[in-house]
C-alpha cells in the first residue's frame, strides 16, 4: 500500500530529522550488499546465461512458437486471476473493515491461509478435489468439463496461490481510514454504490493497485502449484515458468534463461506501471 | 485513529452482500479444496496416520523445514527492516529501482531461483568457487536451503513494514528528540515498538512460506534422507508411490501447524493493539 | 461448487487461448495424439513423431499431430490416473503403467499386447566419469570405495534412479549370490552419494554443470547425450561388465483412446516404433533397438555389457517396488541410523 509521494512541503518536514550521513551511508551500503548477494547476482546470472549465445539466439528463443504459447497462457491466466481476486479483495475488505461482527479475527486468519500453504499442497488439493480419481472429478469428466491438466486448472491453482494479496493490502489501509467518511455520506443521503465509488474507491486506489501488482507478479511466477495441475503438454498447458523448466532440463540453458528473462521484464513492467501512475497522480494533485 | 469505533453500530449498507460473497469465494477457492486434505486422511485410520507422520524420516524433514524456515525468517526480519527503512527514509539515486526489485522473488519462478542459487554456489559457480577455496559449503547443505528461503521470504517482510513506516508521524520522533533522546533511543523506544507488529507479521509470513517452499529448495538442498530432505519433498515422494493418504497425512500436519501459527499471530496482534490503546 | 462459473471461465479461457493458436481448430482430417512420457525421451520422440506423421499421412492421407508431455515417470503416471488425457504412455518402468492399469484405464495384461514385453527399445545403466577417469573407475566395486563421490537421483521420485539402484543390487547379488551382501553393497554405495536430485536430468546437471561428484550413474542414452551436450572432451563413458536390462514400456490407454476415437492411430503409432525406420531413430538416439539388424548396424555404439533382466533377480516390478522403494523398504532402511 504505497502512497503517492507527499507534496513538497511534507517532504521537507520528513527530511528535517534524519540520520547522520555516515549512518545513512552504512545502512544503504548494507542494503546494497544484501541486494547484490540475493537479487543482483541471480538476476545477473539469468541475463548472462540468456545472452550467452548472443542477441540473435536470444530473440530466436523468445520468438519460438512454444515460448509464445507459454506467454499467452500466462497472460491469459493473469487476466482472469487478477480481476477476480481484486474484486474479492475489495469485497472482503469492505465486509471486514466497515462492519463489526463475531469471528472477524478467524476470518482474517483464513484469508491469510493460502500464504502459508505449500505450493505442493496447493496443487494437490485441486487434484484431490476434481481429479478423475474422485467421484466429482469423474462426473465432471463425463460432462466433458476439463479442469485439471488444462487452462481452468491452472487458473484455479493460481487463484488459490494469489488469493490473499489484494485483501491483505486493503484491510490494514481501510482499517486505518475508518468509516467516518462513508457514514457521513450516508447521512447526506448517498446510496451504497455511490458511497463506494465516490469515497471508498478513491481512498483505496493505491492499495488496490499495489495489491493487484503483487497479485499479478505472483501469478506470473507461480511454479509449484501450477506444475502439479498442468500436465506439461507443450504448447498447450505450459506456462512461462514451466516452459523455462522444460527448456532447462533439455539442456537448452541459453533459451531457458532467455524465456526466464521475459518474466523479469514482466515483473519490472508491472512495477514501472505503478511508478508512472504514481507520478501522474502527483502531477494532477498539484494542479488542483 | 479509530479509537472509539469499537462499539459502534453497523449502519453502512452492503454487509449481507459483501459478507456473503466473501464467504462464498473463500469457501470455493480455499476452504473446500483444503478440506480435501482432511477427507483424504480420514480413511487411513488413527494408527497408520500416526505412523505415517512420525516416521523418523518424516520427523527429520519437519525439523529441517522448521529450523531452516526459522533462520531464514529471522534473517529476513533484520534485512527486511533495514531495507524498508532505507527505502522509506533515505533519498538516493537508484532508490526506486531497488524498491521495484523487492518484488522480484514473487515474480521469478521458484524453480528459476533454485537453479540460479544452485549454479551460483556450485563449486564452479561465481560465488561457489571462492567459497570452496575457503572450505565453506553452501550447496547441498541446510545453509543452502536457508539461502533459498531468505530470497523467497524477503518481499513479505519489506512489503509489510514499508507502509507502516511511511505512516509514522515524524512529530513523535521530533518530540522525543526535543526531550533529549538520542537517535538510537528514539528508534528503540518509539519506532521499534510501533513497527514490531508489522515486522512480526512479515516474518511470520516468510516463515510460513518457508516451511512449504518446494520449487527453489529441491535444486539446492541435496535431498538426502534424514539430512537435507524437506517436508514438502516427503509429500512428493509419497505421491510418487501413489500413496495419496500418506501424502495427505503429512500435508495435514504442515497445514495445521501453519494455520495455528497464523492464528497465534493474529492473537498476538489483537493483544498488541489493545496494549497500544 | 459453482459449475456455471467454472464453465464460463473454461469457455472464456479456451476462447482466448484458441483465438491465438494457429491451427488449434482441428480440421476433419487432422487427428491429435497425446504421448505422455518420461524425462529423457524428449529428443527421441521429437524425431519419431515427425517420422510417424509422414508415414501416417502416406498411409491414410490423415494429418496426425502428436503432443508431448514429459516429466518424472511416476509423476506422469499419476497425472494420467488423475485425468491427463494421454492416448499413449511411454514410461520408464512397467510399475508405473501397472499403477495406471490399477485404476482401470487399461487392462492388467497390457504388457503382453505388444512384442518384447511392450518395450520397443531397451537401455542399460552405465557410468559417466570426468575426462581421463581420475578415480580409475572400471566397474561396480570401484564406486563403493571410500572417497568416491557418486551422483544418482532419488529412487523415490525418479524412475531412472530405480534402475540405477536395481542395477547395483543385481550386480552384487549375482556376483556374491547373497541378498545380505547386496544390501551392504547398496548401503556403501549410497554412503558415497552427496545429493539425491528428484529426477535423472537434475542429477546430470549436478554432475555435468555444477561439477559435483566423480561418477554419474545414468541411462546409456543419457550418457551419450551428456557427451554430446557438454563435450566429449570433458566426460567419458565407462561401461561396467555387468548391468541391468532396462525395459521402458509403452502402452495404449484404452479408456482414453475409446473416448477420443483414436485407437487406430494410437495402435499404429506404437507399432510404428517397432519398424526398421523407427528402430533406426531409436539407435541414433543411443537406445538399444530390438531389431537385430539395426542393433548389428549400430553395434559399435553399444559396448558389450552382460545384461540381466529385472525378473531374473527381483521377480517382477511390483515386488521390487514394494521391497525396495516403498516407505519402510530397503532404501529407507539404509538411511536409518
Amino acid at each position: 500500500m504505497l502512497k503517492p509521494q507527499p507534496p513538497e512541503s511534507t517532504l521537507i518536514v520528513k527530511k528535517r530529522i534524519s540520520d547522520p550521513l555516515p549512518v545513512q551511508i552504512v545502512l544503504i551500503g548494507l542494503t546494497l550488499l544484501f541486494f547484490i548477494g540475493f537479487i543482483f547476482l541471480p538476476l545477473g546470472l539469468v541475463f548472462a546465461q540468456a545472452f550467452s549465445k548472443g542477441w540473435e539466439y536470444y530473440l530466436e528463443a523468445i520468438r519460438e512458437p512454444y515460448a509464445i504459447e507459454s506467454v499467452k497462457l500466462t497472460l491469459t491466466t493473469v487476466a482472469i486471476v487478477v480481476p477476480l481476486n481484486a474484486f474479492f479483495g475489495v469485497t472482503a475488505a469492505w465486509a471486514i473493515t466497515k462492519f463489526n461482527f463475531r469471528g472477524k479475527a478467524t476470518l482474517k486468519t483464513l484469508l491469510d491461509l493460502p500464504f502459508a500453504v505449500s505450493p505442493v499442497i496447493a496443487g494437490l488439493i485441486f487434484v484431490l478435489l476434481v481429479g478423475s480419481r474422485t467421484p466429482f472429478g469423474s462426473w465432471l469428466g463425463e460432462q466433458g468439463i476439463k479442469i485439471i491438466f488444462s487452462t481452468p486448472g491452472i487458473v484455479i491453482a493460481t487463484l488459490f496461490v494469489t488469493f490473499p494479496f489484494v485483501a491483505r493490502e486493503l484491510i490494514p489501509l481501510m482499517e486505518a481510514q475508518g468509516r467516518d467518511e462513508e457514514e457521513a455520506a450516508l447521512t447526506l443521503g448517498a446510496r451504497g454504490w455511490q458511497i463506494f465509488g465516490k469515497i471508498t474507491l478513491p481512498n483505496i486506489r493505491w492499495g488496490l493497485l499495489y495489491g493487484m501488482i503483487l497479485c499479478s507478479a505472483r501469478s506470473i511466477g507461480e511454479f509449484g502449484a501450477v506444475s502439479v495441475v498442468s500436465g506439461h503438454i507443450r504448447g498447450q498447458t505450459n506456462t512461462i515458468p514451466l516452459h523455462v523448466e522444460i527448456l532447462y532440463s533439455e539442456y537448452n540453458f541459453a533459451a531457458s534463461f532467455a524465456v526466464a528473462s521475459i518474466l523479469v521484464f514482466l515483473a519490472l513492467l508491472t512495477v514501472g506501471v505503478k511508478v508512472t501512475l504514481e507520478k501522474q497522480f502527483q502531477k494532477n494533485s498539484f494542479h488542483h | 485513529m479509530t479509537l472509539f469505533q469499537k462499539k459502534r453500530r453497523n449502519i453502512l449498507p452492503g454487509f449481507g452482500l459483501s459478507m456473503g460473497y466473501t464467504v462464498f469465494y473463500l469457501s470455493a477457492i480455499v476452504i473446500v479444496p483444503l478440506s480435501m486434505i482432511f477427507f483424504n486422511t480420514i480413511p487411513m485410520g488413527w494408527e497408520p496416520f500416526i505412523h505415517a507422520v512420525t516416521a523418523p524420516r518424516v520427523l527429520a524433514s519437519y525439523r529441517l523445514s522448521f529450523s531452516t524456515a526459522l533462520f531464514a525468517a529471522l534473517f529476513d526480519g533484520g534485512v527486511g527492516l533495514l531495507t524498508a527503512w532505507v527505502l522509506v527514509r533515505y533519498r538516493f539515486p537508484g532508490r526506486q529501482f531497488l524498491d521495484a526489485l523487492v518484488d522480484l522473488p514473487f515474480a521469478l519462478p521458484t524453480a528459476v531461483a533454485g537453479i540460479c542459487f544452485a549454479t551460483l554456489y556450485s563449486p564452479v559457480g561465481w560465488l561457489g568457487e571462492t567459497l570452496t577455496k575457503w572450505n565453506i559449503e553452501i550447496i547441498n547443505t541446510p545453509t543452502g536451503i536457508v539461502v533459498a528461503l531468505i530470497f523467497i521470504g524477503f518481499p513479505f517482510v519489506v512489503r509489510t513494514i514499508q507502509p507502516v513506516l511511511e505512516e509514522v508521524e515524524q512529530e513523535i520522533e521530533e518530540a522525543a528528540q526535543c526531550l533529549g533522546a538520542t537517535r538510537w533511543q528514539t528508534f528503540r523506544k518509539i519506532l521499534l515498538p510501533h513497527l514490531f507488529p508489522a515486522l512480526l507479521t512479515g516474518s511470520t509470513l516468510a516463515f510460513a512460506r518457508g516451511i512449504g517452499e518446494y520449487g527453489s529448495v529441491i535444486f539446492i538442498a541435496g535431498n538426502l534422507p534424514m539430512k537435507t530432505e524437506i517436508a514438502p519433498l516427503m509429500i512428493m515422494s509419497k505421491l510418487d508411490q501413489f500413496d495419496y493418504a500418506g501424502a495427505s497425512a503429512v500435508a495435514l500436519v504442515l497445514l495445521v501447524i501453519s494455520f495455528s501459527m497464523l492464528l497465534l499471530l493474529n492473537a498476538v496482534q489483537e493483544w498488541q493493539q489493545k496494549e497500544y490503546r | 461448487m459453482n459449475l456455471d462459473w467454472i464453465k464460463k471461465i473454461t469457455i472464456a479461457a479456451s476462447l482466448i487461448v484458441a483465438s491465438g493458436l494457429p491451427g488449434a481448430v482441428a480440421e476433419a482430417t487432422t487427428v491429435t495424439l497425446l504421448n505422455v512420457s518420461y524425462d529423457p525421451t524428449r529428443e527421441l520422440y521429437q524425431s519419431e513423431n515427425t517420422a510417424f506423421a509422414k508415414y501416417w499421412q502416406k498411409q491414410t492421407g490423415q494429418t496426425v499431430q502428436i503432443s508431448q508431455s514429459h516429466g518424472g515417470s511416476g509423476k506422469q503416471a499419476r497425472a494420467v490416473i488423475e485425468g491427463l488425457d494421454a492416448d499413449v504412455v511411454t514410461l520408464a518402468l512397467a510399475y508405473d503403467i501397472d499403477a495406471i492399469s490399477d485404476s482401470k484405464l487399461l487392462p492388467a495384461n497390457w504388457q503382453t499386447r505388444l512384442a518384447n514385453n511392450s518395450t520397443p527399445y531397451t537401455s542399460t545403466i552405465v557410468f559417466v566419469v570426468r575426462k581421463g577417469n581420475p578415480k580409475k573407475i572400471k566397474g561396480w566395486e570401484d564406486i563403493v570405495k571410500p572417497g568416491v563421490s557418486v551422483i544418482t537421483p532419488n529412487p523415490k521420485t525418479s524412475g531412472g534412479a530405480r534402475w540405477n539402484y536395481l542395477a547395483a543390487w543385481g550386480y552384487k547379488q549375482k556376483q556374491s549370490g547373497s541378498a545380505v551382501q547386496a544390501k551392504t553393497f547398496i548401503k556403501a554405495l549410497y554412503k558415497n552419494v552427496p545429493v539425491l536430485d528428484t529426477g535423472a536430468r537434475g542429477s546430470t546437471l549436478t554432475f555435468a554443470q555444477r561439477g559435483l561428484g566423480d561418477v554419474l550413474l545414468a541411462w546409456e542414452n543419457e550418457a551419450h547425450l551428456i557427451l554430446k551436450e557438454f563435450g566429449s572432451d570433458k566426460f567419458e563413458i565407462v561401461a561396467p561388465a555387468v548391468s541391468i536390462l532396462a525395459e521402458p514400456p509403452v502402452a495404449i490407454v484404452d479408456k482414453n483412446v475409446a473416448r477420443h476415437g483414436t485407437r487406430k492411430v494410437a495402435e499404429a503409432y506404437l507399432n510404428f516404433l517397432y519398424t526398421p525406420q523407427a528402430q533406426e531413430i531409436i539407435a541414433q538416439n543411443s537406445y538399444r533397438p530390438r531389431n537385430p539388424a539395426t542393433l548389428k548396424k549400430y553395434a559399435a555404439n553399444f559396448p558389450n555389457i552382460k545384461l540381466f533382466t529385472l525378473n531374473e533377480v527381483f521377480g517382477n516390478w511390483r515386488t521390487a517396488q514394494k521391497t525396495h522403494f516403498n516407505d519402510g523398504g530397503v532404501f529407507d532402511q539404509i538411511y536409518l541410523p
